[in-house]
């Protein structure tokens, strides 16, 4: 069959295997951003730079303090995230209630400022992260090559993806952030601490873009822009899957991944275009995103 | 006018002391200095036409009213710049006019969102008792409910908490008489349970039933207190406040 496609299997699975590893970004990252945008209303331009800091933290924590990636893996998503919550109390909390368009160019100009920082004390030139002992190598399983260090970041963005869609569909906490999102003025006058619930909110969304940079780490080489070019895909998938949908960024993320795999392999000239082309179609289709809401 | 409630409900504490309240939606000024208390264990209703003010009131005891000045003492503390959060902790329950049942949530998740603020709320068993529909339908979705069931789950999820007093906005509104009739014995319960119970309401017929009185509100003011036993004596004055 291979044969008579003209492509071979090596080729076919391992462009299916970048697909899914590509869409475990585009799902972290879009989740996060689903989990910020629903309840603060507020699209995170900073996420990318979050991203970016997430790999970068992993990379200083091993070059200044010796900390290898297992532990870089729990510590540098915490401390992104926390400094994620300094930036919403000190500035996005003032402006809830401006109009959202603030909220987004605030974010867009903290990402900007972020990005230029670390453009400036590290240049644009990449870093190299090692692969962590134990992931590296990889098993020839006749048809393609499996690189350990990538089945271990596509099974714990599985794991983290479906942890968060549990998290809100199903648990006490979840049921707060879902009831907030419909009336925030409500569940605060039932006495819930709203205004927490929103910091808290906007960490998790964070840690979440943090995370996949230190998985990223290890992978791609770090550079303080490595978030711009993969946030603009990514803004495309929270389009298509709708905006503030939890499982339509789960699933709209790794199914564009796989798309994007085959593309490659079967007319690689339009690759790089095909998730723009999904999301014109989708738009025009259904304008709320395949699992949006209102529509 | 806090004489006939203090007759009625001899040395009960005042539970709600509202004075000189003002509020404000923007640049219009919609409560001209309202004035009336709520004795501990009273059914008390606010009556009106549509525009008097009466939702603005409750919203501003809640704290949700963009901007309010003036004096809200509740259980003895003044709370008028307090947040919502913080009235609801000291033992408030709100049921908004539009209800506000949540449609993410399902109706086990909507009864059970507010959190505990004092102890003494209702147990599930004694709200199940007194809402017997709800049981079957814990896992459908909250706005699947009737709109007689989304009332009845709105009341009841502010019975859990342990709020001694009860802002209630129109719970009969837009209900088929059956069930108005179900909300009214259901009230009254709850009055026979010690519950203090501020009513919005248009039907003073329905009202009087189980209300010790009624504040008539008109133009952001209180204008008139009548309890329950003089409404037969004042219904000129009540037809002329509450007539469009």
């Amino acid at each position: 069959m291979f044969e008579l496609l003209g492509i071979s299997p090596y080729g076919l699975f391992g462009q299916l295997l970048i697909g899914l590893i590509n869409g475990s970004f585009y799902a972290l990252l879009s989740l996060g951003l689903a989990v910020i945008f629903g309840l603060l209303n507020i699209i995170n331009f900073t996420h990318g730079a979050q991203y970016m800091m997430g790999a970068f933290a992993a990379w200083m924590l091993l070059n200044y303090l010796g900390i290898g990636y297992w532990w870089a893996l729990l510590i540098a998503p915490l401390v992104v995230a926390v400094i994620g919550v300094i930036i919403e109390r000190l500035l996005l909390a003032r402006l809830y209630h401006l109009d959202h368009l603030y909220g987004l160019l605030l974010t867009f100009g903290v990402g900007l400022v972020i990005t230029g920082l670390f453009r400036n004390y590290y240049g644009s030139a990449g870093l190299p992260y090692p692969t962590p002992g134990g992931l590296t190598g990889g098993s020839d399983l006749g048809f393609m090559f499996v690189p350990t260090y990538r089945v271990w970041v596509i099974g714990l963005s599985l794991v983290v993806c479906f942890g968060t869609w549990a998290l809100v569909e199903k648990t006490k906490l979840g049921a707060y952030l879902r009831a907030t999102t419909e009336n925030p003025v409500l569940v605060g006058a039932f006495g819930i601490n709203v205004p927490r619930l929103i910091t808290l909110t906007y960490g998790f969304g964070v840690w979440l873009a943090a995370l996949a940079g230190v998985l990223a780490a290890p992978m791609y080489s770090i550079n303080p822009n490595m978030g711009i070019d993969l946030m603009i895909v990514v803004f495309a998938v929270v389009v298509i899957g709708g905006m503030g949908s939890i499982l339509g960024s789960i699933v709209t993320g790794f199914g564009l991944g796989l798309i994007e795999g085959l593309t490659k392999v079967f007319y690689p000239e339009a690759s790089s275009t095909v998730i723009f082309v999904v999301m014109a179609i989708v738009l025009l289709v259904r304008p709320a995103g395949l699992f949006g809401r209102s529509g | 006018m806090s004489s006939a409630a203090a007759s009625r409900h001899p040395g009960s504490e005042v539970l709600l002391a509202v004075k000189d309240l003002h509020a404000w939606y923007g640049e219009s000024h919609v409560l001209h200095g309202v004035e009336f208390e709520v004795r501990a264990g009273e059914v008390v209703t606010l009556l009106g036409r549509n525009g008097a003010g009466k939702t603005t009131t409750l919203k501003s005891i809640i704290g949700i009213a963009p901007q309010r000045r003036g004096s809200i003492r509740l259980m003895g503390r003044e709370s008028v710049g307090l947040s919502s959060r913080q009235v609801a902790r000291l033992g408030v329950g709100y049921v908004p006019e539009e209800r506000g049942i949540f449609a993410s949530l399902s109706v086990k998740e909507n009864l059970e969102l507010p959190p505990i603020v004092q102890t003494g709320g209702l147990t599930s068993g004694q709200i199940f008792e007194l809402f017997p529909n709800l049981r079957s339908r814990l896992t459908s979705q909250g706005t699947k409910l009737s709109g007689g069931e989304q009332q009845m789950l709105a009341i009841a999820r502010i019975l859990r908490t342990g709020a001694r007093l009860l802002l209630l906005d129109e719970p009969t509104e837009g209900l088929a008489p059956v069930i108005v009739e179900q909300i009214g014995r259901m009230v009254a319960q709850l009055k026979q349970a010690g519950f203090t119970i501020v009513l919005v309401e248009q039907n003073f017929r329905f009202a009087r039933t189980f209300a010790d009185r009624h504040y008539v509100m008109d133009q952001g003011r209180v204008v008139e207190m009548i309890p329950s036993s003089e409404i037969d004596t004042s219904m000129d004055k009540l037809h002329s406040y509450l007539s469009a």
